[in-house]
């Protein structure tokens, strides 16, 4: 049989941020404090000292708080397509966290119909792909 | 400083400026050009020079040679304690704060301070050395999100929320451009219509090309002395520093800033009174005992046009909400209620990064001093000016006369 094309492997574009389906945090043990990205060694509470930070997952939905469409390509470190295509960044409120987290808009989705208080879920897509396979990342889709 | 302590002040005895543009030569040139200007203005030697520190950046070599100790051996070794400062767009007022700071505490009286970078062309971006725990690395890789990515998400809010419109941020750039017309050291000096903007291609939606802040090369240099050094000097009534802001934020920091992915989570502490933007403002007015309404000039980070009307609420010229007014009425235009970037901004110059706070402090004094041809303020006593580095760095100096 011959070996998996390359391309076919899911990578995820940083390890420990997010699983299957949600953004990975953490919680302070101690205070309750919820961070993103998931801040593993000391709880950034001022009134609190803890080293007791465990995993959990952010809430799925959120509300759009702004976006931005880009028209010009990101110099590297981002990868982008190839013809280039503007893509999105939103930035999204998560309610029962209360905090603001950004991601890409996913892909498929027209800007143009995107407001800010719009509903939007988590989902993970790919973000670029080279000869190790396909780099996936977290990204927001609009709830239909 | 505690809130409501005012710091003992310090004379500016001289500022000096290498033209911004994109010259394409060592960045040292420019801060030795810089600082000779400012020691010339001053009247004073540099081997009388009792402390130098220098503004840094993460561009030009080896951190941008750590910049204190290049400019000192550029100028020629004479011994002097040398301090550096890299907190990015806020490197030059950290640097003066270091200054200062030796100089109330009276370890020197005569100081230099200096800022210089050279910068390529397009996007800034984050260093290739750079591995996946930069978090400056992470926000191109993960998202794309540039500069401007995070500048037009404020502008869409403020148009969401306040009704702002693309034809308001224009209007500041429009503003700008007409202030800097005049002045020797900006990069662009060159009037634009509302028309020219919103043509002007788009970058980051709601924001176009004309409306985003370039990369520039540029030097600017501040010589600072007690103010005993000052009347030792004949100097009897300098311009001088009456605060400087350098406040980090307070968690949870509720407002989403570069580079970061997200911001504190407010559900299990309140966010503090005031955002962090507003906090540096409130720190520098506290130092010196006065407020917004004393002002006279202000020389605010326009990164972006929409920006400058967010500082316009930060730093107290009007409610939140209502900066959109301000720009309509021409309140901050020279000539107006109280004038806003009368240097032309970084609509004109371009962002220098650890030169442009001090640039902002040397657009002050010649103002105070009533030495800004062709784009004074008339009868200004007291400026501010304000900017916020990457990171978390506060960067807000007040001057008086």
């Amino acid at each position: 049989m011959a070996p998996p094309m390359s391309g076919d492997t899911r990578i995820p574009a940083i390890d420990g941020w997010f699983t299957d389906d949600a953004l990975l945090g953490t919680r302070c043990g101690a205070c309750g404090a919820t961070f993103f990205p998931p801040e593993r060694t000391f709880c950034r509470n001022p009134a609190c000292a803890s080293t007791d930070l465990a995993d959990v997952e952010l809430s799925k939905r959120g509300k759009v708080w702004s976006f931005s469409v880009n028209h010009y390509a990101a110099p590297p470190p981002y990868v982008g397509k190839e013809p280039f295509e503007p893509y999105t960044v939103v930035a999204v409120e998560l309610s029962q966290e209360q905090m603001v987290v950004l991601g890409q808009l996913a892909a498929g989705v027209d800007p143009a119909g995107l407001k800010i208080g719009d509903e939007v879920e988590i989902a993970i897509e790919p973000l670029f792909t080279d000869d190790d396979g396909t780099h996936v990342a977290w990204k927001w889709r609009p709830v239909s | 400083v505690e809130a409501g302590f005012v710091t003992g002040e310090i004379a500016v005895l001289g500022v000096g400026m290498h033209p911004w543009g994109k010259w394409g030569r060592p960045f040292v040139e420019y801060g030795v050009a810089a600082a000779q200007d400012a020691l010339s203005d001053a009247g004073v030697g540099w081997r009388d020079i009792g402390f130098i520190a220098g503004g840094e950046t993460i561009r030009n070599g080896y951190a941008g040679f750590v910049a204190g100790a290049t400019f000192a051996q550029a100028l020629g070794w004479t011994g002097v304690p040398v301090a550096t400062a890299y907190a990015a767009c806020a490197a030059g007022a950290t640097a003066i704060d270091i200054a200062r700071a030796r100089i109330l505490a009276g370890l020197c009286d005569v100081a230099l301070v200096v800022g210089a970078d050279t910068t390529p062309k397009g996007f800034l971006a984050p260093t290739w050395a750079s591995d996946e725990s930069d978090p400056d690395y992470r926000r191109f890789r993960l998202l794309g999100a540039t500069n401007p990515t995070y500048f037009a998400l404020y502008a869409r809010r403020r148009m969401a929320l306040y009704g702002a419109t693309e034809e308001d941020f224009a209007l500041v750039k429009v503003k700008n451009a007409k202030h800097g017309l005049n002045n020797p050291n900006a990069r662009y000096k060159k009037e634009y219509t509302v028309a020219d903007v919103l043509e002007s291609p788009m970058v980051s939606d709601p924001l176009r090309l004309l409306q985003i802040c370039a990369t520039s090369d540029g030097g600017a240099a501040v010589v600072l002395s007690s103010m005993d050094y000052a009347k030792s000097r004949g100097v009897a009534d300098p311009v001088r520093v009456a605060a400087v802001s350098t406040v980090t934020p307070t968690y949870p920091n509720t407002v989403i800033e570069m580079p970061n992915f997200a911001t504190d989570s407010a559900a299990t502490v309140a966010p503090p009174e005031l955002t962090y933007r507003d906090a540096i403002a409130a720190a520098a007015y506290d130092q010196a005992g006065i407020g917004p309404d004393d002002l006279d000039v202000a020389e605010v980070y326009d990164l972006s046009s929409a920006l400058e009307l967010d500082w316009y609420e930060n730093i107290g010229l009007c409610k939140e909400g209502e900066a959109e007014k301000l720009i309509r009425d021409g309140d901050t235009q020279i000539g107006g209620r109280i004038p806003v970037n009368p240097s032309g901004g970084l609509a004109c110059f371009g962002e220098a990064v650890p030169a442009q706070a001090i640039a902002q402090v040397c657009e002050l004094v010649w103002q105070l001093r009533g030495e800004a041809e062709g784009r004074q303020v008339e009868g200004a006593t007291v400026g501010l000016s304000i900017n916020q580095g990457l990171f978390g760095h506060g960067s807000s100096v007040i001057v008086k006369k």
